[in-house]
């Protein structure tokens, strides 16, 4: 069972008013019907996606998508290049090491050129927050925010909750404990903003050096013990902490925090026994999750992740170019 | 010299909270008397117009005179942050003379060497070459040995030290406050603590030394509480704000607006709110400008890798009249806070309609309607948080020592 069922078909909005944005920038701007349409288009990909080696569609076919990389990404840039390339386009990776950004241009001057290429979107990765909304401003093609700085990642909070649709048959409802770095986490807020959208309660443990001020009034709670905060938990995310934040500045060490924010096998009893473990990768095995919970068949959904993340870009790159392939209602 | 008489003004007189009706008479260059006309021929009509002293800028960061010129600023106090830094007396010189002839340019001598925080530089040369005060510049001396011997020294020259009160420690990589906004745009945040604690070493420091420290900056209300009670027990401090702190809090830089990042970052509403409370109760000594033009290649970046800082010189005086229409304070009071205290801090003779004072003053519309737009500034650069923004107040005459310096 899907959890799509659930949506009659008349439930969105005709046409582009379904998803009335140029850009995909962030989930924050969102309403919770169009993150539900998203959603809802990913199914189609994840069904095409299973259908065996003809797992081709050339809408975008003749289309040029840019993934412009100015931090370092595998599964991401994977992930959007393996979308662009299922639905036809001609797919561009730019990868920060060899551009002229190193060679001290500007972002703009960078956005200009790659408008200039006739793009027809432009998936970003920056480290700066703000940079990818920077960009959107100065080209003519829809961008993709691939990660930007502590900012946001769209993309991997829509993959994130169709996981949990698709497993748990809802969002709302459920208690979502979300766990790491919060304060350097793109991931974390567009989570947070995207599960409370959908109806989720929304948990966040971090270490206090690692939590943002404030975080509540986003509708989270937030817990420096994440013993308490597993109570009753249906979902329990784990985030990646970078390794340069474990020499002493944030957190005294690795095996420390482990000690406290390690997911191991005690800890996941005390969620619900089907609580459902996620985790956005890479993965740190043995600093923030055992490596018998990650590989756990039945609890751990982090591979999942992976594929819902495929079918989550595909179904963006196919509603932000309908605009411009003059798809019946939305031209 | 042949002298001027300004007719039928409001003079902004010393000490008294309304302008009155008063003929001002100029002679060589400075302020003859104050109420009636002299028997010469250049007359200078102001009627309808309020006659005020030049406004100081204490502490702008460039030497922008289209911009001091719309602004009505006949005085800029230039910070120590140039290229090169102000740390030897030659530099100091030159600056000084830039602003000729239609503007005083009274530069900020650098605390230490470079600015770099640790090693003194040669203060009393540099006044000799005309500073009028000691600067840390945009950043803080973290070491309190340092800053402890620079206070000592200043104060046997007789030398201000103006400040900037971030520690740098807790201020890290925070291009932002604390709060919902820099949480929500994932922006590195720090606690308005940063100030408290640089105050309250400074204001311990300036106790120790008896220099007179000016905090060119103060911003959060427990930092005015600290600079309330430092004054209240005798010490000889004083304290500023920028126009910006006082009109924006920081929802402002929300959508990653680059130009509302400033240095410190602007705070929450409570404390926007307290620091008008300290204008109004003469907490607040100083409102300049922080004058900081800059162009695209500085602020059409990302957020955290832009440039802090705002062209202000033009919109100091009508944004701080709105204290005076909001009835927060008097139009007296105002240009006590625009140029009496500021020459005060300095050591001018200048910034008061009085007799013998420099005759360097401005004849203002207060009510004249015009509309903030960055892409038509006289500045360098037009980055405004303030763009768009109606505001009300139009400089029409500037007299720079009694001299009448053309738009």
């Amino acid at each position: 069972m899907t959890w799509t069922k659930n949506i009659a078909a008349d439930r969105f909005p005709a046409g582009s008013d379904a998803f009335p944005h140029r850009h995909l920038l962030g989930i924050a701007g969102l309403q919770k019907w169009e993150i539900l349409y998203i959603l809802k288009e990913a199914e189609h990909w994840v069904a095409l996606n299973r259908s065996g080696p003809a797992k081709h569609d050339d809408r975008l076919s003749g289309m040029t998508i840019i993934n412009a990389f100015f931090e370092n990404s595998t599964r991401t840039l994977l992930s959007f290049e393996i979308a662009g390339k299922r639905l036809g386009a001609d797919v561009v990776n730019m990868h920060a090491a060899q551009s002229s950004v190193k060679k001290g241009e500007t972002l703009i001057d960078t956005a200009m050129t790659l408008n200039a290429m006739r793009a027809d979107a432009i998936v970003i990765r920056h480290a700066s927050s703000g940079a990818v909304q920077l960009i959107s401003s100065k080209v003519d093609c829809p961008v993709l925010n691939a990660g930007d700085g502590s900012h946001e990642h769209p993309t991997q909070a829509l993959l994130d909750a169709l996981t949990i649709m698709r497993r748990k048959g809802d969002v709302e409802g459920q208690t979502v404990v979300i766990c790491g770095d919060v304060l350097h986490s793109r991931v974390a807020r567009s989570n947070i903003f995207c599960l409370k959208s959908l109806g989720a309660d929304v948990r966040v443990v971090a270490p206090p050096a690692l939590m943002p001020h404030g975080i509540e009034a986003f509708g989270a709670k937030s817990y420096s013990d994440f013993d308490t905060a597993l109570n009753g938990a249906d979902v329990v995310m784990m985030l990646r902490l970078q390794n340069e934040r474990m020499q002493g500045d944030f957190i005294p060490s690795p095996r420390e925090y482990y000690h406290l924010y390690g997911l191991d096998e005690r800890r996941l009893a005390l969620a619900k026994p089907d609580a459902l473990v996620m985790h956005p990768g890479p993965m740190n095995r043995g600093v923030e999750i055992a490596s018998n919970i990650a590989d756990h068949v039945e609890r751990s959904a982090i591979t999942e992740q992976v594929e819902m993340g495929v079918a989550v870009r595909m179904a963006c790159l196919d509603i932000l170019t309908r605009k411009a392939r003059s798809v019946e209602g939305w031209a | 010299m042949t002298g001027i008489n300004i007719l039928g003004g409001q003079a902004v007189l010393p000490g008294i909270a309304k302008a009155e009706a008063a003929h001002i008479h100029i002679e060589n260059g400075k302020i003859a008397s104050v109420g009636k006309a002299a028997p010469i021929a250049e007359q200078l009509d102001a009627s309808g117009l309020i006659v005020a002293p030049g406004i100081i800028d204490l502490g702008v960061f460039k030497t922008d005179k289209p911009a001091f010129r719309f602004g009505g600023i006949t005085r800029a106090a230039l910070m120590p942050d140039q290229s090169p830094v102000h740390d030897d007396p030659a530099t100091v010189r030159y600056a000084a003379l830039k602003g000729k002839p239609d503007l005083w340019v009274h530069p900020l001598a650098a605390a230490t060497q470079g600015l770099d925080g640790l090693h003194m530089a040669e203060i009393a040369l540099m006044k000799e070459a005309s500073a009028v005060g000691v600067a840390t510049g945009r950043s803080w001396i973290a070491d309190s040995g340092i800053m402890l011997r620079i206070m000592r020294y200043c104060a046997a020259l007789d030398l201000p030290v103006i400040v900037h009160s971030e520690d740098a420690g807790l201020a890290g990589k925070a291009v932002a406050t604390n709060g919902e906004t820099a949480t929500l745009l994932g922006l590195s945040s720090a606690s308005p603590a940063t100030e408290t604690l640089a105050i309250a070493r400074d204001l311990i420091l300036a106790e120790e030394s008896g220099a007179h420290v000016h905090f060119r900056q103060v911003t959060t209300a427990r930092g005015l509480d600290l600079i309330r009670e430092g004054k209240s027990r005798g010490l000889r401090i004083s304290c500023g704000i920028t126009p910006g702190h006082l009109f924006l809090s920081d929802n402002a830089i929300f959508d990653f607006r680059t130009f509302a990042r400033l240095s410190p970052p602007l705070r929450d509403e409570a404390n926007r709110m307290s620091c008008i409370a300290a204008v109004a109760d003469g907490t607040i000594d100083v409102i300049s400008s922080g004058h900081d033009p800059r162009g695209p290649e500085d602020k059409r970046l990302p957020f955290s890798e832009a440039a802090p800082g705002m062209a202000g010189a033009e919109t100091l005086l009508a944004l701080s009249l709105n204290l005076v229409r909001e009835g927060t304070i008097s139009t007296g009071r105002l240009f006590e806070l625009l140029a009496t205290n500021p020459a005060r801090i300095l050591g001018l003779n200048a910034g008061r309609i009085a007799e013998g004072c420099e005759a360097d003053v401005i004849l203002i519309d207060p009510d004249a309607p015009w509309q903030v737009d960055g892409d038509k500034m006289a500045a360098l650069a037009g980055n405004t948080p303030f763009d768009r923004l109606p505001v009300q107040g139009r400089v029409r005459h500037m007299l720079k020592g009694g001299k009448v310096i053309p738009a």
